[in-house]
């Protein structure tokens, strides 16, 4: 069983003891525990059933590796699911349930696939769904659903905040180990700006833990001896709990601050994601050891040896009484060491190599503890919890030569330095042979935009295996990339440290090498998706040579942990299996994030009210407190209607119509685009940009006018005054106003440098505020000012002046057909503006009306509306606006395209208006149906309806459409097809439908 | 006239920065030709200043000359003062191509200030905030989380930013949600 023991544990306080909960059961751990260490101590180490097989499983590892012990942590708001325990720190009313399991953790009704591991072999997903089609659906994919997958996702909405932040420093280091330490040293002597960031909360990494010696002083002394002169450098910031997550083009990298995971109810933001531009990058990740691959090898109770370690020293917590260690190479041996020191058994070191004489194994043997060389595990005895090991041969097929009893097994595969990071911007890797591992080819580093390395490494993640080796090499890379950042680095000699003779590790993907396939089958690469020796194996047979598609057919190395512990060991198989060397067959790409970072860290502060900006106009508020349903228009938001009490917002609307047909309405136009051109070229400029003649518009009038881009079609459309000899203004559409200006700007930018022209979007220097009925210049009168009668002001002009003692500029133009007046003010006056017209126009029974009315008000005229009539496809001809294509012009943007035998076609489909036979409104969107299928066995089509509504003041259904040959077809019946796929039928008519003659716009 | 108001009226909030909507400010944009001398004088003889480097800022008493492009100032001063200085401009631009127009109205403008000012500013906008890399003198065109936003500095922990009426709403909330006790980075 694991347990405390009574000595050791550098990173907990005994003094604070900490309560948390475990599926529902109190348990106590210490304050500086993690999860796994205070589960382990309370002899917990069955923690959760595998993916696929529901095998029982322990941890594995002790840090970001773990692939095995996933929890689903915390409640309600703050539950996350797939939370590794083994980097989860604890504190008080921690709660932590496990995943993957039914009806319980102990007794799993789904570890019946493990007895039908035969037939469900690498690739079952592929090879057994692929009939009947239907039961895929239906069958299958509901069943799977249920089965797989290890968290659920969470319910509530999170109750935590996150944030980012943006950093700029010349030299960032990831890892916080002693090669990240010295590297920070190194180059912030040089006075480079430097941010150092250690995804633990610790500081030191491995070496305190492995008893390294460092300038005659032990490890654990060195780090805070370096902390200190760190701590002292105003040019150094150094992070703990923050963890390089990945590395981008152009030296950017984002780094994920963990502040409230352990600390929940502190008030702080959870997560802060760092959004760092770096001159240089060190990476100085270290390295994870490998499992070995024997029968057995994910029982609970099999570890890693460095985990053993770990969990002894830095938690005082032994994961068995009697621990039989195997290895391929010398760094087990100092688990076993420590085992033996602590006073717990080491029943049998198990080494694959045949010879041993290093100085570890000599002193293993001196302390008495058994050393079996050329030997392995042929099986591990035991289901939720090792009971026992099956020595063999290493170089036979398996079989036992004796069972050793034992309630852990430590394991040691070697060591591959972590190149994730090294990885994600493309830098290269090369095999090293007497290690077994790939490491950074420093040669082939990722490179920035002057095509110079701006990523490199230090420590053990350059392959550097003992310590005096790392601090050399870390030393070096902080003044590399000090220099590299433009500064001078400083000559001080890098620290030394004791030597460290070992006997070189073997290389041993299998164990043992002849194994069978009874054993292969149990021998797991990858522990989180159940990949084991046997489906690569399969896959390899079965023609998968890339390794990448081993990897999606397999799923070795998928999921949350991303293969950190399968990877080399799954590839080593595939290599052997097709005959090939490793680094012929390559890794599969490194991609970011490190370790999954949270949708919050990623989402930072956009949430809630702030998820995105949202315009306002002057008069939002009013708006808001006067029943205003919103309508989005773009990031805009306006008044859809008013709806007043007692009624449904249709009645509203037609509320709202008739009022505005009948006396007088107020609109709030503000967000209507508002460009001002202004310069010599300014006609020639707009000309250009619009389909119809501007130049010649005489300055006090208006124009309506026509956007296309250069591929003919409609883009915008609206209305422009002429404002002095030099200057106009353009209206755009609400949602266009910012589109437009950056097409203009792109044309004068790209194309016409050389016209005298600039443009400004005042479109929010003015709230504008349409007046629009046949009562509105009474109103205008009402309120006292400048001439708006029909001979100062009329139809289609503008003029500057003083309305009810506000400055106004008043355009004559109507988009509802009514006698209107759209008048703009500063915004900072609108809301008052509005007021004052609120106050004097309730004698004429004005009210304000929303999008809706005018959308139907516009519909009724047979005013075209932009993402309405157009959709991106549509040219001003289909909608029969020759008129506004001027034929004097030799050029204007989209003239060319709309020549092009596509264009000028009498088979487009053109506008007209429609009206039900019965009626009815027409369904938005739907199509003309006509005899007949197509190739695609569709119905044949040849129109479909672009706008239509109820309209109040014909009091029936109207629509407008595009027809082939509509304009030939007045008067003919049509029919269109309904979503519940019955037809209604409707009349061709002109889409005018009210005062065609457009006298009430003109009085 | 008196019943001017601005977008958030001079709401505030105090945290580890303090954040003001300063009430209606001036601003004009003024696009021209930087190179030309005649360009440069009619500026000083309407401002009193002389032409801002790139990314600069030129201040003297109440008004500031504010670099936005390579063809493009902002003139920020009182409120009460834009439509003059823009009479003032068009008759010392005379017949230089150029183009003034007061646009007062369509900013809001906010002061962050205090020892975290630069930490609020630096969670939303992806500028070098560290007090060697942005000091008076600067001016940033950037963005605020999702919209257009520019700021230089007023005073040694004071910024002025200046965004679009219609997100004055949006840019306080962000502002405020960045400026939180108990959210210091400590990385300045």
């Amino acid at each position: 069983m694991s347990t405390r023991l009574a000595t050791q544990g550098r990173l907990v306080n005994r003094d604070t003891r900490m309560e948390f909960t475990f599926n529902g059961k109190r348990l106590q751990g210490y304050q500086g525990d993690t999860l796994a260490s205070a589960l382990l101590a309370n002899d917990q180490m069955l923690l959760g059933r595998s993916f696929k097989y529901h095998r029982p499983r322990g941890v594995v590892a002790s840090g970001a590796e773990e692939p095995n012990a996933l929890v689903g942590l915390g409640q309600g708001k703050r539950f996350e699911p797939n939370q590794r325990v083994t980097t989860t720190e604890l504190f008080d009313g921690l709660s932590a349930s496990t995943q993957n399991h039914w009806p319980s953790l102990e007794f799993d009704v789904g570890e019946i696939n493990n007895s039908m591991a035969r037939i469900l072999p690498a690739g079952f997903y592929y090879k057994t769904f692929m009939a009947p089609r239907f039961a895929w659906k239906h069958v299958f994919e509901p069943v799977i659903r249920h089965s797989a997958g290890l968290g659920k996702a969470p319910k509530d909405k999170d109750a935590d905040r996150y944030e980012h932040f943006y950093a700029f420093v010349d030299v960032l280091i990831i890892g916080g180990g002693i090669a990240g330490l010295q590297a920070a040293k190194s180059a912030g002597d040089s006075g480079a700006k430097v941010l150092l960031m250690e995804q633990t909360p610790h500081w030191g990494g491995r070496a305190p833990v492995d008893g390294a010696e460092i300038d005659g002083k032990s490890a654990e002394i060195w780090v805070g001896d370096t902390l200190q002169i760190l701590d002292k450098m105003d040019n150094v910031t150094i992070r703990t709990r923050m963890m390089g997550a990945g590395i981008y083009d152009h030296g950017y990298a984002l780094g994920y601050e963990r502040l409230g995971d352990h600390q929940p109810d502190a008030g702080l933001p959870r997560h802060r994601l760092w959004r760092i531009r770096a001159k240089q990058i060190i990476t100085a990740t270290g390295a994870i050891e490998r499992p070995l691959s024997f029968a057995g090898n994910d029982v609970p109770g099999v570890m890693l040896a460095s985990a053993v370690r770990d969990y002894m020293v830095n938690y005082g917590v032994s994961v068995g009484d009697r621990t039989v260690v195997v290895t391929n190479n010398d760094d087990a041996y100092r688990t076993a060491i420590a085992l033996k020191q602590s006073g717990l058994d080491v029943p049998a070191i198990i080494d694959a190599r045949p010879i041993v004489t290093s100085p570890l194994a000599t002193k293993a043997l001196q302390m008495g503890i058994r050393v079996e060389t050329g030997k392995g595990i042929a099986k591990v005895k035991g289901h939720k919890r090792v009971e026992g090991v099956q020595l063999c041969l290493q170089a036979g097929e398996g079989s036992i030569i004796e069972e050793i009893k034992c309630d852990a097994v430590a394991m040691s595969g070697g060591w591959s330095p972590v190149v994730h990071l090294w990885s994600h911007c493309g830098g290269k890797l090369t095999w090293d042979e007497d290690h077994a591992f790939f490491k950074p080819d420093p040669t082939r580093a990722p490179t920035g935009d002057t095509g110079a390395a701006f990523v490199m490494t230090a420590g053990i993640a350059s392959g550097d295996m003992t310590t005096g080796a790392v601090l050399e090499n870390a030393d070096a890379a902080g003044k590399a990339a000090a220099k590299a950042s433009g500064h001078i680095p400083r000559r001080f000699a890098a620290p030394k440290a004791a030597e460290e003779p070992c006997d070189p590790m073997a290389p041993v993907w299998m164990m043992p090498q002849g194994a069978s396939y009874d054993l292969r089958m149990k021998m797991w690469l990858d522990f989180q998706n159940d990949v084991k020796v046997s489906d690569v194996q399969l896959a390899a047979r079965e023609g998968y040579e890339s390794v990448e598609h081993t990897k999606r057919y397999t799923t070795l190395g998928m999921a949350t942990d991303q293969g950190k512990l399968s990877n080399i060991n799954g590839l080593a198989i595939l290599a052997d299996s097709l005959g090939a060397d490793i680094p012929q067959v390559g890794t599969t790409t490194f991609r970011p994030p490190y370790t999954p970072i949270s949708m919050g860290a990623i989402a930072g502060e956009a949430r809630d009210e702030i998820f995105q900006p949202l315009r306002q106009t002057p008069m939002h508020e009013w708006h808001d407190t006067h029943g205003a349903v919103w309508e989005p228009v773009g990031h805009w938001r306006r008044p859809y209607a008013y709806q007043q009490a007692g009624e449904t917002v249709e009645q509203a609307v037609h509320r709202e119509v008739l009022n505005t047909r009948k006396r007088v309405g107020l609109l709030d136009a503000s967000t209507l685009g508002k460009l001002v051109v202004k310069g010599p070229d300014a006609g020639k400029f707009l000309d250009m940009l619009y389909t119809n003649m501007m130049s010649t518009l005489k300055v006090g009038r208006c124009r309506y006018g026509l956007m296309c881009n250069e591929n003919g079609f409609l883009s915008d459309d609206g209305v422009v005054a002429h404002i002095d000899e030099d200057t106009w203004l353009c209206h755009t559409t609400s949602g266009g106003a910012d589109r437009i200006h950056q097409w203009m700007e792109e044309w004068l930018q790209t194309e016409w440098w050389d016209w005298k022209v600039y443009v400004a979007n005042l479109t929010e220097q003015y709230a504008q505020i349409a007046v629009v009925g046949p009562d509105a210049r009474k109103v205008l009168q009402a309120m006292g000012g400048m001439d708006v009668s029909k001979e100062a002001l009329p139809f289609m002009a503008w003029a500057d002046g003083k309305i009810g003692g506000f400055d106004t500029r008043v355009y004559r133009i109507s988009f509802s057909g009514e006698l209107s007046y759209e008048i703009a003010v500063p915004a900072s006056q609108g809301q008052a503006f509005w007021d004052a017209l609120r106050e004097v126009g309730s004698a004429y029974g004005m009210q304000p009306y929303g999008t809706e009315a005018l959308h139907i008000m516009r519909a009724e005229k047979g005013f075209i509306m932009i993402g309405d009539e157009t959709d991106g496809t549509v040219i001003p001809q289909d909608l029969g606006l020759h008129w506004a294509l001027s034929k004097k012009k030799e050029d204007y943007l989209g003239k060319r395209a709309q020549a092009r035998s596509y264009m000028d076609n009498p088979d487009r489909w053109q506008l007209v208006g429609l009206e039900t036979v019965d009626g009815s409104v027409l369904p938005d969107g739907c199509y003309a149906i006509d005899e007949g299928e197509n190739e695609n066995s569709q119905a044949n089509m040849f129109g479909r309806v672009t706008s239509t509504y109820y309209s109040p003041t014909l009091g029936k259904g109207i629509a407008m459409g595009l027809v082939h040959n509509g304009p030939d077809r007045m008067g003919e019946v049509i029919r269109f097809g309904k979503p519940d796929k019955t037809f209604v039928e409707a009349r061709i008519v002109d889409p005018v439908f009210y005062d065609k003659e457009g006298e009430k716009q003109n009085v | 006239m008196s019943n001017a108001v601005s977008a958030l009226q001079g709401v505030s909030y105090s945290g580890m920065a303090q954040v003001v909507e300063l009430g209606l400010q001036g601003m004009i944009t003024l696009r021209g030709d930087f190179s030309d001398a005649d360009f440069a004088a009619a500026v000083h003889a309407a401002t009193g200043l002389a032409l801002p480097d790139q990314r600069k800022v030129m201040s003297k008493d109440a008004i500031s000359l504010v670099w936005m492009s390579p063809d493009e100032l902002l003139i920020a001063l009182p409120h009460s003062e834009a439509d003059d200085m823009v009479a003032k401009l068009s008759a010392a631009l005379g017949d230089l191509h150029h183009m003034v127009v007061n646009v007062s109205d369509a900013r809001a403008v906010f002061e962050i200030s205090g020892a975290g000012a630069r930490e609020a500013l630096a969670k939303l906008a992806p500028v070098d905030l560290s007090p060697t890399a942005f000091d008076q003198g600067i001016v940033r065109r950037t963005r605020i989380a999702q919209v257009p936003a520019a700021f230089w500095m007023t005073g040694p922990d004071t910024f002025h930013l200046v965004a679009f009426r219609s997100v004055a709403q949006y840019v306080f909330d962000v502002l405020t949600v960045s400026a939180a006790e108990g959210s210091e980075a400590g990385f300045f």
